[in-house]
């Protein structure tokens, strides 16, 4: 098992230093000459010329790229050209609001969605499957961003029950989260159904029947580990799409996270906000997607050996 | 659908009819299926709507200003009611189709021949190409969801073309490894490998015999696909990324009328229906092709 997630681990190495040029360069390709966008619209050739030094972009392409690894490998990224203050404090106080909104969001969502999957597969092409699957197919449907003025219209604007903006208790995360679950939610369930309908036509479904077993004991036992496997790996993909889907979220409900500080960056072309949260995203996505290769092959003891 | 598989029903009564074409069968399937070919029917209108909308669509989308009757809901005048700028609702939202549909159909379409060709090419010569392009793929899939698009949008700067190149993009992975794993399967059959042996160039046995094969996930993938887009540029637009105002796109348009939510809550519902009716019917089509397409179905 440590072997394998060794494995795993030294296979992430080209990834990240692939993605880590990719965000390096984007300061190099963003339009307009970035020493200019930090040193501010009316500062002097001269300043800009001392700026661009000071910011180490005089020096070529390699040896800045080794001073940005450096710095990111040490937590600094610089100072953002908009609050003059370091990134790596902005980024330290929105990055717990927007941990825990994944988190939740994801908590219901798999739970949710892989209880309508396994439902709508035990009694398939019945009323809770076509239920199911019409809520799943309007989840994928409909964007988070609609969903999430018509959640905060109905239960913040209209009943009243629960907060519109902030993030201070937990009753700030219940509609965000809403939002940012119901496409993975929808998902889930869409997956979980057919996976477990493949299952369920297994031989060993049958032979579990067959020798007498309850049928709660044959979903539950032989059904659900087996039909894990593949509803596993999914939900570290759905992760990638909270994450993502989190920086739509956040500006609808005005959330104090990392994906409204990366709009914000992205309007004011606060290009080493940009760098770092995209960086900071992909290392995210990168690491839970391990986590969840590490537990499938918890699950699925034939993978270690390959 | 390979094509080598028209199965002649000859032995049983001989007629022409009989001759299963892959189209033939695939009619067939789909033709079971009401609610795809419901969606399929709704997208077909929405394409005739979207390219009549400069001459259906009753107001001028952008320059025609009621002053008269600001936010007021929908009445028979105006079908959808009028926004915060005395503007019909109804004329934006047809004229907003045009740029929805061409945004999903465009980006995924780019996305799927880009996709379609890395994949054949991976998984058909292996080896070295296959490595740099599946390493590829796996850096563009290390942004998650909407985030590669934002920071191409950061590169290129905001507009819907530039929306269009980053969703495009965005879609040529998961087209690459669909493509690649239905490659590496098929290269192996029997029938590549009996066109090898007459010595058919690879241009031939890929173009001939792996691409058809390749063709129903595609398919499938693209439609499916084409829902998401719509939703991914959409959101672009929602953050202020892609559609400026003021441009009629439906993801702009409920950017827009969030600060009116408490007054008019009308300007923002009807494109907000107007996104997830059009991504509904792409879905359940894409459902339905599955369903057609997919052999394994047929056998439940």
């Amino acid at each position: 098992m440590l072997q394998y997630i060794a494995k795993r681990l030294l296979g992430l190495v080209p990834t990240l230093l692939l993605v880590g040029i990719l965000v390096f360069l984007l300061v190099h390709l963003l339009p307009g000459d970035p020493a200019r966008l930090a040193a501010g619209p009316d500062a002097t050739p001269e300043t800009v010329q001392l700026v661009r030094k000071d910011l180490g972009l005089d020096l070529p392409l390699p040896q800045q790229f080794v001073r940005f690894v450096g710095g990111a490998l040490t937590g600094d990224f610089g100072r953002s050209i908009r609050t003059k203050r370091p990134v790596a404090t902005e980024i330290g106080e929105r990055f717990a609001p927007t941990f825990w909104l994944t988190v939740w969001a994801m908590a219901w969502s798999v739970t949710v969605g892989m209880g309508i999957g396994i439902l709508s597969a035990v009694w398939r092409n019945r009323w809770p499957d076509r239920l199911g699957m019409t809520l799943a197919v309007s989840g994928i449907s409909f964007p988070a961003f609609a969903l999430g003025m018509v959640l905060m219209q109905a239960f913040a604007v209209q009943l009243n029950w629960l907060p519109t903006v902030g993030a201070d208790s937990w009753r700030h995360y219940v509609l965000p989260s809403l939002t940012l679950g119901a496409a993975v939610a929808a998902i889930m369930a869409r997956f979980t159904r057919s996976s477990f309908v493949d299952i369920l036509q297994e031989d060993f479904i049958r032979t579990a029947r067959a020798k007498g077993l309850s049928e709660p004991v044959v979903v539950a036992k032989h059904g659900l580990r087996n039909a894990l496997i593949p509803v596993v790996t999914m939900m570290g993909l759905q992760f990638g799409f909270l994450l993502g889907g989190s920086i739509v979220v956040e500006v609808v409900f005005n959330w104090p996270g990392m994906g409204r500080l990366l709009v914000d960056a992205v309007d004011m072309r606060d290009y080493p906000v940009i760098q770092a949260l995209v960086l900071l995203f992909s290392l995210e996505f990168i690491l839970i997607n391990l986590v969840v290769d590490v537990l499938y092959g918890l699950i699925n003891p034939t993978i270690r050996y390959r | 659908m390979p094509d080598a598989a028209p199965d002649t029903n000859g032995a049983a009564g001989g007629a022409a009819e009989s001759v299963r074409t892959p189209w033939s069968e695939f009619w067939r399937k789909f033709r079971r299926q009401h609610v795809a070919l419901a969606a399929g029917g709704f997208v077909l209108i929405l394409v005739v709507l979207a390219i009549l909308a400069p001459y259906i669509a009753p107001f001028d989308a952008e320059n025609y200003f009621d002053y008269d009757t600001l936010n007021s809901p929908p009445s028979a005048r105006h079908w959808f009611g009028v926004d915060p700028l005395g503007r019909d609702i109804f004329s934006r939202l047809l004229m907003g189709a045009r740029i929805s549909l061409t945004a999903g159909f465009v980006s995924v379409a780019v996305g799927a021949v880009a996709g379609t060709l890395l994949g054949l090419v991976a998984g058909y010569y292996e080896g070295w190409w296959d490595r740099a392009i599946m390493r590829l793929c796996d850096v563009l899939f290390a942004f998650p969801g909407i985030l590669l698009a934002i920071a191409i949008v950061a590169i290129l700067g905001s507009g819907m073309a530039n929306v269009i190149i980053a969703v495009s993009i965005f879609s040529i992975p998961t087209f690459a490894r669909l493509v690649r794993g239905n490659t590496l399967s098929l290269k192996h059959m029997t029938y590549v490998e009996s066109a090898r042996s007459i010595g058919a160039s690879d241009w031939t046995i890929v173009a001939r015999h792996v691409f058809p094969g390749t063709i129903s996930a595609v398919v499938v993938y693209f439609s499916m696909r084409i829902g998401t887009s719509i939703i991914t540029a959409a959101s672009l637009s929602f953050l202020g990324m892609g559609a400026q105002p003021p441009t009629p796109e439906w993801g702009a348009m409920l950017n827009e009328a969030r600060s009116e939510m408490m007054t008019a809550p009308h300007v923002a519902l009807f494109p907000a229906i107007a996104i997830f009716l059009t991504v509904l019917a792409f879905n359940l089509l894409g459902d339905g092709l599955r369903d057609a397409l997919d052999p394994k179905i047929e056998q439940r």
